[in-house]
């Protein structure tokens, strides 16, 4: 199978309320990507819609969207595995080039999230688990990590603080990230403080400031074959693992609740395909949905050792200058998690760490970086690793 | 001609069921009968909770009931401080996972539990709750 590459990304400011539609806010990332990789919506063989379902009213969304953009007749489709899919779709547009099959990808992210209320996204995000035999307990999905980080912080001694300063370093980034949706600035003492917001409970042990916000926004890769890419651009990105897993959606299936199983078995996908391990790995972006699954990321990743993940950012050394920066984009904490757009942004960020283009958040000359992203809590794990060569 | 009428009685589990119908529909003859009972496999022995009609393992359908006895351990829980659309008169209440070895158990904690008192690993028993609205489910007690 031939190289695959990505050539251009793009993303749309992630927002509480974007005021227009979903194929006019498809148009803002799809416009930054191809312009990003000086091509036209003619050079695209084929396009992929990554959403989850039932935030907007619209079917088939793939269709309305790669119409608005000037797609047809070229195939389109869509792809579905909740807060992953970006990440599931570039998996598919990656089996797609190198097979062969097409030379130009377009992948899609959107979610449209505030078409609906904070009450009723919860519902429907407590759907995206067992709904036969979870949902009528009355889930949700701070409640399914916080289960998660209970049980970390039994079996590791990870603490309160702990998961306060993965969010304290999302915030360092946050307030720089002029696409992100939160962007104040965070510290232990709020989370100390029972007046303050922060400390509010949602799920125990999870507080607000635990969690990340929901949020309207769009991503789009584009995808190209190595000869595509050699003629096209200078900076290529080459797609170098593409890993993925998925495991039981009720929990009743699961063998542990200290670690997500299917981020783990995705990883050492990735890493093999690379031909790298976690020590090779420049700089990440990881889901950091809440601040225990960013913990949960390190010890999956093979960045720390099982239960060693409080050590690293104890250290800060998942800071921009410590030894591997994590989420220096702000992550999903900061950003927001437009669902479907997530993985899509979370590449972004990678590819401009490879190409020195990341500005104030760029990290020393990084030549391997890696992406993990989780559709659900757990039920589908997707890594995927970039690097310069 | 009678159509024949559709068996909704999983509508009956939990707070709010969103099944209609599913070919497990036992369990809540079962839950009024004040029993919680996982399938078993007659073919190949393997043991299901949540309940299945069907064995991914041997392909079987071919299940039987058994009752889910004695105490499980309490892998994790939490307390929710907000609930989704339809589960707001019910806040506070704990989401947990009990894992009886062979199998494990999601459910609700008993409500009158004090969090104070909850520990990881404590051994815990799974009984039949009515709950306000008239709907079944089940939750887990001190053993």
């Amino acid at each position: 199978m031939g190289k695959v590459a990505i050539i251009g990304v793009g993303q749309s400011k992630f927002v509480r309320n974007y005021p227009g539609s979903i194929r006019e806010l498809a148009f803002e990332g799809f416009k930054e990507a191809i312009t990003d990789a000086g091509i036209t919506a003619k050079d695209i063989d084929a396009s992929i819609l990554c959403s989850a379902p039932e935030y907007d009213k619209q079917r088939s969304p793939a269709a309305v969207v790669a119409e608005y953009l000037g797609l047809n007749p070229q195939p389109t489709f869509y792809v579905e595995s909740l807060c992953s899919s970006s990440s599931m779709g570039l998996k598919m547009a990656y089996a797609m080039v190198a097979s062969g099959v097409h030379d130009a990808v377009a992948v899609i992210g959107l979610q449209k999230m505030s078409e609906i209320s904070s009450a009723e996204s919860q519902e429907r995000m407590g759907r995206g688990a067992d709904i036969q035999w979870e949902s009528p307990f009355g889930t949700m999905m701070p409640a399914y990590y916080a289960m998660h980080a209970q049980a970390h912080m039994d079996k590791y001694g990870t603490t309160l603080e702990d998961l306060a300063a993965i969010r304290v370093k999302a915030s360092t980034y946050g307030q720089i990230n002029d696409r992100a949706v939160f962007r104040k600035a965070i510290t232990q003492d709020m989370f100390a403080d029972p007046k303050n917001r922060m400390s509010d409970p949602v799920s125990s042990p999870l507080r607000v400031g635990d969690c990340c916000a929901n949020a309207d926004g769009t991503s789009c890769l584009i995808v190209v074959s190595e000869e595509r890419a050699k003629s096209l651009c200078k900076k290529p990105v080459w797609i170098l693992g593409v890993g993925a897993a998925s495991a039981s959606v009720n929990l009743a299936g699961r063998d542990r609740l200290h670690g997500l199983k299917a981020a783990e078995q995705a990883a050492q996908q990735a890493y093999a395909m690379a031909g790298v391990g976690p020590k090779d790995i420049d700089v990440a972006e990881v889901h950091d949905c809440f601040t225990i699954a960013e913990i949960l990321a390190y010890e999956a990743l093979g960045f720390a050792e099982p239960g060693g993940a409080k050590e690293l950012i104890r250290g800060k050394e998942t800071y921009k200058e410590g030894s591997i920066p994590v989420n220096v984009d702000g992550g999903l904490l900061s950003k927001g998690h437009p669902i479907g757009a997530t993985g899509g942004s979370q590449v972004r960020s990678i590819v401009l760490q490879l190409r020195g283009e990341a500005g104030d958040i760029q990290v020393k000359d990084p030549q391997i970086g890696l992406v993990h992203n989780i559709g659900g809590v757990g039920i589908y794990g997707n890594v995927t690793i970039l690097g310069n060569e | 001609m009678s159509e024949k009428k559709e068996d909704v009685r999983f509508e009956k589990f939990g707070t709010v069921s969103f099944t209609r119908t599913t070919r497990v529909n036992n369990f809540i003859d079962h839950l009024e009968n004040d029993k919680v009972m996982y399938t078993h496999c007659k073919t190949c022995g393997a043991k299901f909770f949540p309940p299945r009609a069907d064995c991914a393992g041997c392909l079987s359908s071919d299940m039987e009931w058994c009752e889910v006895s004695g105490t499980g351990k309490l892998v994790s829980y939490s307390q929710l401080q907000y609930a989704p659309v339809g589960f707001e008169a019910d806040v506070p209440y704990s989401i947990a996972l009990l894992d009886y070895g062979e199998y494990q158990v999601f459910g609700r904690l008993t409500g009158d539990l004090d969090l104070a008192d909850v520990k990881i690993g404590m051994p815990m028993t799974t009984v039949v709750n009515e709950l306000s609205n008239g709907q079944l489910n089940f939750i887990f007690k001190k053993a």
